[in-house]
């Protein structure tokens, strides 16, 4: 394992144990009263009647696989960032050309509507 | 060290028992939290092997891309019905046997070879020119010498982009 | 003795035990201060019940949580449901992991530091959507979902301007950005003639919406969706998400000051004629006025234990005040100060922000993320980095 991430890996634990102890100890001394009622969902008060996790709209789709998309884009632009002047003028020309790919595809989807919300 | 392969074992179990549960979980919500887990096994696999980068990246795209647009497409659909779906379809006998030839084989391959094997300590990224971190090697060698594998995947990111719309539209015909 | 104090492992180990014991009651105070804040906005006077000026409030409130009953739904899933709050708190926390309090004060600087934060920030969002998605009612779920959109989407800004700051300072290390910052004398908000402003303004856009606050608080949009994906969540469950959203302000505004604003330095760190001024009349000058202050409400007040309370905040202020006169220990501590009071000032325009605008409408939240901030931070990347291959 490289050098400076055992601290890290404390850090982890610790940061874990925190809220799960915190869950555990509160246990000891909040009440607990649960009745038929209390435990329904926070909704009119009528028991509903169609199951929560039904279908939504198609744009959450959408939003999460763009996302994905400029995602990779940026981790590919990380490695090229931190060498920047090693890569100098070659380097830039070549992200240039990535990104016009990809601006056109930015372009493409603005001019179909796909970023309208509504 | 001894260390590292106390973590690398640690980190080994947990990536076959999450994929285990992974396939084998009635609801999808379930499977998607061990696919979690298992992806976290492997950045650590990752970092172990001193590959810093590669495991910042794994958990950025795999875990907070892919796992999140797995759930978004998971709450799309109604989990009960999926839930009362058969999950093993009738050929589990011809897969079982056929996965038995395929652990036979390659283990008794892996038997007849193991002198040739070369389990030595694992080395330190080598060093490229006066650079020395992982991420900065991975740009010096990402724009030069996989220079087209590097363009080419900005067009495969456009087919995703227009793949994702053209799907997501709504057809005139449809509901 | 001497071995311990040798052992390399020290140093992080208590400031991880420092870091995971005093933020939820730095949490508690963020919250009090953005009331108190708010309510200055308002021309209001904000809590004043519980102790002086409301002082105690943040511990009455962890108080009333730890006593609250935890309902869990019947209809909800209990497993996910008990670790979502446990997962956003896991990951809000371990971004600190990596923040640089100062030059001496850090858990760890690794090599990936930024991409680290990065990473942890996109997991919160599993526990925001798990957390939705297990309590099982329509406005939990619509509350995840809307978040979760929300989040990744402004995501995209926000690692666009990290990298055109990557550019200049040519390392993801955070310590390492910082010294790049140091080496040339300038922070990055302000380099390459100004233009990186831009990114600089946009980050701190997106990171308002990446921690959910208004004006783009959607997901917990009171009027809408009761309270969005922890409608359900009650007592102290509920308690470790909102811990995990104020850390998560802090470790954002944290990035915002080390990666634009020069963490922990000073301004204008290499004008060496600055250095007493800036370093040590400053932070004195600054401790003395809050201690006066505190002094000026112990008269004020009239019960015996608040006037004790602020009697003994205003010698506190004037010691610290005092701290910072003795050049051995002003050395150590100067750092620290300057990075808190820069992330300070950021969660003030945080609440300042969330005073001052109404909120948008969400066609509108996904419109200027998606429209207007990726374009600009895109734009942003490609101008600087030709100004920047240029001049270079």
């Amino acid at each position: 394992m490289p050098r400076g991430y055992i601290p890290i890996l404390i850090f982890l634990v610790l940061a874990f144990a925190f809220p799960v102890v915190t869950i555990l100890v509160a246990k000891l001394v909040r009440p607990s009263a649960p009745g038929k009622t209390k435990l329904e969902a926070y909704e009119c008060g009528i028991p509903s009647d169609a199951d929560t996790r039904g279908r939504y709209s198609i744009r959450f789709y959408l939003v999460a696989i763009l996302f994905v998309v400029f995602d990779v884009e940026t981790i590919f632009l990380i490695p090229w960032a931190i060498q920047y002047n090693v890569l100098g003028l070659f380097g830039l020309i070549e992200m240039l050309v990535f990104l016009a790919i990809l601006i056109v595809g930015y372009i493409w989807i603005f001019r179909q509507g796909a970023l309208k919300w509504v | 060290m001894q260390l590292d392969s106390i973590l690398f074992y640690l980190f080994a179990v947990q990536i076959l028992f999450s994929a285990l549960m992974t396939i084998t979980r009635r609801n999808v919500v379930y499977s998607a939290v061990w696919l979690i887990s298992t992806l976290v096994g492997v950045a650590g696999i990752y970092l172990l092997q001193g590959a810093e980068f590669l495991a910042g990246v794994q958990i950025i795209l795999y875990i907070g891309g892919i796992t999140v647009l797995f759930l978004f497409v998971i709450m799309l659909v109604p989990v009960s019905e999926e839930s009362k779906q058969r999950r093993f379809s009738s050929q589990l006998w011809i897969v079982l046997i056929v996965a038995v030839l395929l652990t036979g084989e390659l283990g008794y391959f892996l038997w007849q070879g193991a002198d040739s094997f070369q389990m030595g300590e694992p080395t330190p990224p080598a060093e490229i020119g006066t650079v020395t971190t992982n991420s900065e090697q991975i740009g010096q060698v990402l724009f030069s010498e996989y220079l087209l594998p590097f363009e080419l995947a900005s067009i495969l990111l456009l087919v995703a982009m227009i793949g994702a719309v053209v799907m997501a539209k709504a057809r005139p015909g449809a509901e | 003795m001497e071995e311990i104090l040798d052992n390399p492992y020290l140093q992080p180990i208590i400031a991880t035990l420092l870091i995971v014991a005093v933020f939820p009651l730095v949490a508690g105070y963020m919250v009090l201060a953005e009331r108190k804040v708010l309510a200055d906005l308002q021309v209001r006077l904000g809590p004043m019940r519980v102790g002086p000026y409301g002082f105690l409030q943040p511990l009455a409130d962890a108080f009333k949580l730890m006593l609250k009953e935890d309902i869990i739904p019947a209809a909800s899933d209990k497993w996910i449901f008990w670790g979502a709050p446990v997962l956003s708190t896991f990951t809000a926390l371990t971004a600190f992991a990596v923040i640089p309090f100062s030059d001496k004060f850090y858990v760890a600087d690794v090599n990936i530091g930024i991409l680290f934060i990065l990473a942890m920030s996109s997991l919160g969002i599993l526990g925001l959507i798990l957390g939705g998605w297990s309590s099982n009612s329509k406005y939990s779920l619509l509350g995840a979902l809307r978040s979760a959109a929300q989040m990744v989407s402004y995501e995209v800004p926000l690692g666009f301007t990290t990298v055109t700051a990557l550019m200049v300072a040519e390392t993801l290390s955070m310590q390492g950005i910082v010294q790049s910052q140091l080496d040339k004398g300038v922070w990055i908000a302000f380099s390459n003639y100004g233009l990186m402003l831009v990114p600089a303004v946009v980050f701190i856009i997106a990171a308002v919406a990446e921690t959910n606050r208004a004006p783009f608080d959607l997901p917990e949009a009171e009027s809408e969706i009761v309270a969005g994906f922890h409608t359900e969540y009650s007592g102290f469950r509920w308690a470790l998400f909102f811990l995990a959203e104020y850390a998560s302000i802090f470790v954002i505004c944290g990035i915002a000051v080390t990666v634009f604003f020069g963490g922990w330095l000073r301004p204008f760190a290499n004008v060496g004629f600055l250095e007493t001024p800036l370093n040590v009349a400053f932070p004195i000058l600054l401790f003395v006025v809050i201690g006066a202050g505190c002094a000026l409400g112990a008269v004020r007040v009239t019960l015996a234990y608040e006037k004790a309370i602020m009697g003994v905040l205003a010698l506190a202020m004037f010691l610290v005040a005092g701290l910072f006169a003795i050049p051995m220990i002003n050395e150590l501590i100067i750092g620290f100060f300057w990075f808190l009071f820069k992330v300070l000032i950021f969660i003030y325009v945080f609440i300042w922000v969330r005073g001052t605008f109404p909120r948008f409408r969400y066609d509108q939240l996904m419109q200027v993320g998606w429209k207007y901030l990726i374009p600009i931070s895109m734009g942003g990347l490609i101008v600087n980095g030709i100004v920047l291959l240029f001049t270079s």
